[in-house]
């Protein structure tokens, strides 16, 4: 094995681990509060296509990053909508949400560009790009230890925005007095209702959160990483992001890890595939669903135990 | 007397079928993309355009919407008469063959398969020629003497690409290295530019200079991650050199118009049924020159390729076609 890629490799953990994160925690806040979210996934790829669709128009990502978290607040409120006033089956609700916004954004993308669901490339001015740090040219062009400046300095906003959501999710949920009734509701709904606290607006509160991070992600997808929009380019992070959530046994720290674990074993298949180690041929396929491998493991109760929300999933019904 | 009576009733009812048909005339059948879709499609697309605007002729159109369409619009095509009727991709195979045995007075064409009944014609490309051709390019245009090829999904199609690229390279730079990466084993690796910008970004970190995309969208991340580190990329399919003005090295064409053009110029008279591999002799398949990669390839690479074109369609270098035994003899 080559060592001279790892700062290359870390570099990628990053950028692969941004949107995990960002999905990760929109799904910590929804189940926090009770409500399971499956269409993280269909979030995420709404904002990628309006974030790109935007920004293609007004030739601004911030416009795209806007409208993308807007879209992907509306998306929420279809699924808050269904699984709050409605006491629905929230898991159907969230597939429902995959299909329609995985279906939409096809054919409005292809309505308005006509490129066959693709939305036309950005120029430098409308995507988001590394930040130009003060004297970050020196620093990553130091000799030896450049490459590993570039893990850390080598970003756009949108990844710094990411991880500092981080410490402002765990806090947020462990100290005030917002967050502690948010878990409260997610735990044992009657109890936060006695007191005379509103559980459904709780819940909104919680699902248009999560619609924002959502957002984000997408709109990191397709403005940050990428130019454009491509059918599908989420290509099934939402629901590693909830795997990482289960791994992380839905605390917003643990969440981190598990994001950067997984974000890691994407970016060594991607720079791995053919690789030898130790004589041996590893087929990229181990890489891939190492992190499935590995939450079925834990669920199994092998390393550690993983507790979701008691009210998880469970609509809120008032006793006459 | 009643021989030369028959004989012109005979005659007039071959005419007015034949005339019936005329009027007609072609019907094309778009794949989901469209004929926008800057690839396969709008190449296609641009084959009819040429026959319309050079003989004056119209031809019917349709682009499918979801699946179920595709059999549908084949066989409205069908009722009303008009042939050939082509149908655009791989995944109209199925469709074509059942409405093709139906009507067996009509001609039907597909692009990209192969399909068994007598009355249609399959156009398929050899793309191991063109690979081997943009594989000389990189070769030459590489300065670390490392290149790179990303696939889309794993399947011995584009195992054909990869393997023409390779030998190119190796034929050009005997010691020259290929990181050959495919993108996933699903569908969806078709559509995923982010994972294939990592890819690149991940040959690019051994040392690639050059980056040969065959993966359908995925495509669009690599050779963007290509550009964003100020290296090379090759397109594939259509011309995709305007993708990135002065950092595409090339493109790997396949000449879906022409073949789109020459069937509808045939029409029914000189229908040619069966399959048809479409090669660099046959102009099926190339690379691309244009105003937006001039001052990347050099009049000594251009030479280079240009023999090497010169000797496969004179059958002096054989290229290995990867479908034949799933193998590839250099790596």
């Amino acid at each position: 094995m080559d060592f001279s890629i790892l700062p290359e490799i870390l570099s990628s953990t990053i950028r692969m681990s941004v949107p995990l994160i960002l999905a990760c925690l929109a799904g910590l806040w929804s189940e926090r509060s009770g409500v399971v979210d499956i269409g993280l996934e269909g979030k995420m790829l709404a904002g990628a296509f309006v974030a790109a669709s935007a920004a293609a128009t007004f030739h601004s990502p911030w416009i795209g990053l806007a409208l993308a978290i807007a879209v992907s607040i509306a998306f929420s409120l279809i699924h808050g909508y269904a699984a709050i006033n409605q006491r629905g089956n929230q898991v159907v609700s969230g597939v429902a949400i995959n299909m329609l916004a995985a279906g939409l954004a096809v054919v409005i993308g292809h309505s308005w560009f006509k490129q066959g669901g693709r939305t036309p490339q950005l120029d430098d001015a409308s995507r988001f790009l590394a930040i130009d740090f003060p004297g970050k040219d020196a620093l990553v062009n130091m000799e030896g230890l450049g490459p590993y400046m570039r893990i850390l300095f080598d970003h756009s906003i949108l990844t710094y925005a990411a991880l500092a959501l981080v410490p402002l999710s765990a806090w947020t949920l462990a100290k005030t007095r917002f967050g502690l009734r948010l878990r409260a509701v997610g735990e044992n709904p009657q109890a936060v209702d006695t007191a005379g606290i509103s559980v459904a607006k709780l819940r909104y509160q919680a699902v248009i959160i999560a619609g924002v991070l959502c957002g984000i992600a997408g709109a990191y997808l397709s403005t940050a990483l990428q130019t454009s929009f491509v059918r599908d380019m989420s290509g099934g992070r939402g629901f590693l992001a909830l795997t990482a959530l289960i791994f992380a046994n839905w605390r917003a720290w643990p969440a981190l890890w598990a994001c950067l674990l997984f974000g890691f074993l994407q970016a060594v298949a991607n720079f791995m595939q053919g690789a030898h180690f130790m004589g041996i041929d590893i087929p990229v396929q181990v890489f891939n669903s190492l992190p499935y491998v590995m939450t079925i493991v834990l669920l199994a109760g092998f390393i550690g135990k993983s507790v979701p929300p008691k009210a998880d999933g469970v609509p809120y019904t008032k006793d006459r | 007397m009643i021989k030369s009576l028959l004989a012109a009733a005979a005659l007039t009812t071959a005419m007015a079928a034949s005339a019936l048909a005329a009027d007609m005339g072609p019907a094309i059948v778009f794949d989901i993309g469209g004929k926008f879709d800057k690839s396969f499609n709008e190449s296609m697309f641009n084959g009819a355009e040429k026959f319309k605007k050079e003989t004056g002729k119209s031809y019917a159109e349709f682009e499918i919407a979801n699946e179920a369409q595709r059999e549908q619009a084949i066989r409205n095509f069908a009722d009303k008469g008009y042939s050939p009727i082509i149908a655009a991709g791989f995944a109209q195979a199925e469709a074509v063959t059942k409405v093709a045995k139906d009507y067996p007075d009509l001609k039907f064409a597909i692009i990209d398969m192969v399909v068994e009944p007598k009355n249609t014609e399959s156009i398929v490309f050899k793309e191991h020629e063109g690979s081997y051709l943009v594989g000389v390019l990189a070769a030459l245009a590489s300065k670390t003497g490392k290149v790179g090829f990303v696939g889309g999904m794993d399947i011995p199609l584009i195992h054909k690409f990869a393997c023409g690229y390779v030998q190119g390279v190796k034929a050009t730079k005997k010691d020259g290295t290929v990181f050959q990466n495919m993108t996933g084993d699903t569908g969806a690796a078709w559509n995923d530019p982010v994972k294939g910008g990592e890819i690149t970004k991940g040959q690019i970190a051994k040392g690639a200079d050059v980056v040969y995309a065959a993966a359908g969208a995925t495509g669009i991340g690599v050779l963007q991650a290509a550009a964003d580190a100020g290296k090379l990329s090759i397109g594939v399919d259509a011309n995709q050199n305007y993708l990135h003005p002065g950092k595409v090295l090339t493109s790997m064409v396949k000449h879906v118009d022409v073949a789109v053009y020459n069937i509808m110029k045939n029409g029914n008279d000189k229908f040619e049924p069966g399959i048809h591999a479409l090669g660099l002799a046959e102009g099926g398949v190339d690379y691309a020159m244009d105003d937006n990669n001039k001052s990347l390839v050099t009049d000594d690479m251009k030479k280079a390729v240009e023999a090497a074109k010169a000797d496969i369609i004179a059958g002096k270098t054989k290229i290995h076609d990867y479908m034949e035994d799933n193998k590839c003899p250099v790596e």
